[in-house]
């Protein structure tokens, strides 16, 4: 029964993703100004040349066929090939995603063992200094634009104390070979240790920066579900029943307050990969967000098009996960 | 006036009306305030420390970093506040539409908003800003197109709810029109939720506007704005603290004050939120007799 929900929600997400898709095309069009001048920008060049990107684009086609082929395109893996960095997209995207992944686990990871501990503390001291400490840092975490957060850390880590590398994903001098894209794993195939402790440190102050930022919304979050599920019924048969308080906090409480947890991780997904992009451009993380800004900023229209639209799906994806949490988490709570 | 007074009867209250009030004469009386012109150069005080001359130093083009900070909180609060004002107004009045006559149209528009939420703002922002170029009205514009979603929402949402209710129908009975019942009855009603949001809106468009500074794509260079100084000082990092920590200072605590007031209008207007943190204070078992008790009177 549940699975069968579970495949209608699914499928729900099908007309969501082509929206999605149909609106990446869109996103640019709609803009005033004709795409190709723009991408050229000011350069010299002949009407031969612009008439050929014009075709090798497809802006010479109607707009319907152009979604068409985009849409075709997409279905068949081939978003197509930008013309800035002269490589088809798709190559690009493989080529940067598995950084941005890496580091979005280890935001996760960071704003996890952050929030986890604070909220439920602050939950259970509610009212104290403790309590009142955690909001209060929570609400700066909120107000603080991350990029200028990231700043600070390198200033403080990097500048003064020289602790961690402020740019990149490795030493420049490191050789690691490329198996999966994920520096951690790869340096750990390649029985490179110090490889391994060198790309761990690169990855801390980018992970720090946007977990820190997340972690606070976080704990706000934790915090207020606890307190609420804390005052339920089902927690004082718990204690009555004379279970340790850890095990009530742990196994009755937590689990149960950490469905809006997860709601709220779902929703923030997309400012997560927003942050992404900034904190990556800060670091020099060499991510799918760096190559979206990049790409703007070259004008690479078919880069920006694509990465838009995977962004979207990504997010639609990642609440489709968090529904399916759900259920896992709240057997009471039925797709 | 009665809510003037409940929105400083607490200490957190009266600090954050009092810090954005600053803000707000600062970004007005800026040019009597600032010690300095804003785009005044001096290349002999390039990168000055803070100092009595310079409270908060200067930066590589030896411009005055305490007269540009001043100057950046017009930008900020301007942003915020149009930009909250366009996207609040529309995604309000269309929210309210959506929820009291439902129907054809507003199921589109809710399947249209739920594409739009997929796209990561930043990236929304950024992408039509690098098009459009750097601009306050295409700021404004880059803004808003998505930004009147939540508001949207939020209004759609609250109306479902309130057109159940009594009032509604005895407006009706009455043989008010339906639009005059929308707009007279239920809108107003649904306006402290939304004013609660906008405060908070605020502080959130003034953070996107930064970081789309900083990244070059939101105000021109020529307007002191607080995300471009912070990205002026990206380069100097290393030498000099001072020129990227100021504006971010500054932004970071008028949007923790926009935040604040927002929560403390969130205590006021919605009295559960407000009762839930009385009992806070109260010990935990107590509380938790006690609220269970009022949510089930509520």
């Amino acid at each position: 029964m549940r699975l069968t929900k579970l495949l209608e929600r699914v499928l729900s997400a099908i007309p969501v993703a082509i929206g999605v898709a149909v609106l990446a095309f869109m996103f640019l069009r709609f803009l005033p100004g004709d795409p190709v001048e723009i991408m050229l920008g000011e350069t010299q060049v002949t009407q031969q040349q612009i008439d050929s990107l014009r075709n090798q684009l497809n802006l010479d086609k109607p707009l319907i066929t152009q979604l068409a082929l985009f849409l075709a395109g997409v279905l068949r893996g081939d978003l197509g090939v930008s013309f800035v960095k002269n490589a088809p997209v798709v190559k690009l995207i493989a080529d940067t995603l598995p950084a941005t992944i890496e580091l979005t686990m280890a935001t996760v990871l960071v704003a996890i063992l952050i929030a986890l501990p604070v909220g439920i503390i602050s939950a259970l001291r509610a009212g104290s200094i403790v309590d009142r400490s955690v909001l209060s840092g929570a609400l700066v975490g909120v107000s603080m634009p991350a990029f200028w957060f990231g700043l600070l850390l390198i200033l403080l880590f990097a500048v003064e104390l020289k602790l961690f590398p402020t740019s990149g994903r490795i030493a420049a001098t490191m050789v690691v070979d490329r198996t999966t894209g994920f520096m951690l794993i790869d340096t750990l195939l390649a029985k490179d240790l110090r490889a391994f402790g060198v790309a761990l440190k690169h990855l801390v102050l980018p992970a720090i920066t946007l977990g820190v930022v997340f972690a606070a919304v976080l704990a706000r979050v934790i915090r207020a579900s606890m307190l609420e599920v804390l005052s339920k019924d089902f927690v004082t048969t718990a204690r009555a029943k004379g279970l340790r308080e850890w095990s009530v906090i742990i196994k009755h409480a937590l689990r149960n307050a950490l469905i809006p947890a997860l709601t709220v991780t779902g929703l923030q997904f997309g400012e997560l990969l927003g942050g992404n992009m900034i904190v990556e451009t800060i670091f020099a993380w060499p991510g799918l967000g760096r190559l979206v800004v990049s790409s703007i900023f070259a004008r690479d229209y078919v880069v920006v098009q694509a990465a838009v639209m995977l962004y979207a799906l990504t997010y639609v994806a990642a609440n489709l996960v968090v529904d399916a949490l759900y259920t896992l988490l709240n057997p009471r709570i039925s797709l | 006036m009665k809510r003037v007074k409940q929105l400083i009867a607490t200490p957190l209250g009266s600090v954050s009306v009092a810090v954005i009030t600053l803000y707000v004469l600062m970004a007005i009386f800026a040019p009597l305030i600032a010690p300095y012109g804003p785009e005044a150069t001096s290349l002999g005080q390039r990168l000055q420390p803070p100092s009595a001359q310079h409270w908060f130093g200067t930066d590589s083009l030896g411009r005055d970093i305490l007269s540009r900070t001043i100057y950046g909180a017009r930008v900020s609060l301007l942003i915020g506040v149009v930009t909250v004002a366009i996207t609040a107004t529309f995604g309000t009045v269309l929210g309210a539409l959506g929820g009291y006559y439902r129907g054809a149209f507003d199921a589109v528009v809710g399947r249209f908003t739920e594409l739009l939420l997929a796209f990561p703002y930043l990236i929304f922002a950024i992408g039509m800003m690098a098009f459009l170029g750097p601009g306050f009205a295409n700021l404004v514009m880059a803004l808003s197109l998505k930004g009147w979603v939540e508001f949207y929402r939020l209004a759609r949402g609250q109306t479902l709810d309130q057109a159940e209710r009594e009032y509604v129908e005895a407006s009706r009975a009455l043989g008010q029109r339906h639009s005059r019942t929308l707009f007279r009855e239920v809108i107003p009603n649904i306006l402290p939720a939304t004013v609660v949001l906008g405060t908070l809106r605020v502080g959130y468009f003034m953070v996107l506007e930064a970081s789309l500074s900083f990244l070059g794509v939101g105000i021109p260079p020529n307007i002191p704005a607080w995300g471009s100084m912070i990205s002026d000082g990206r380069g100097v990092l290393f030498i000099a603290w001072w020129v990227s920590t100021i504006p971010g200072i500054a932004l970071l605590i008028l949007v923790l004050a926009i935040n604040l007031l927002g929560e403390r209008l969130q205590e006021i207007y919605d009295p559960r939120s407000k009762s839930r943190q009385r009992f806070r204070r109260v010990n935990r078992s107590k509380a938790a007799t006690v609220t269970s008790t009022t949510e089930e009177a509520a």
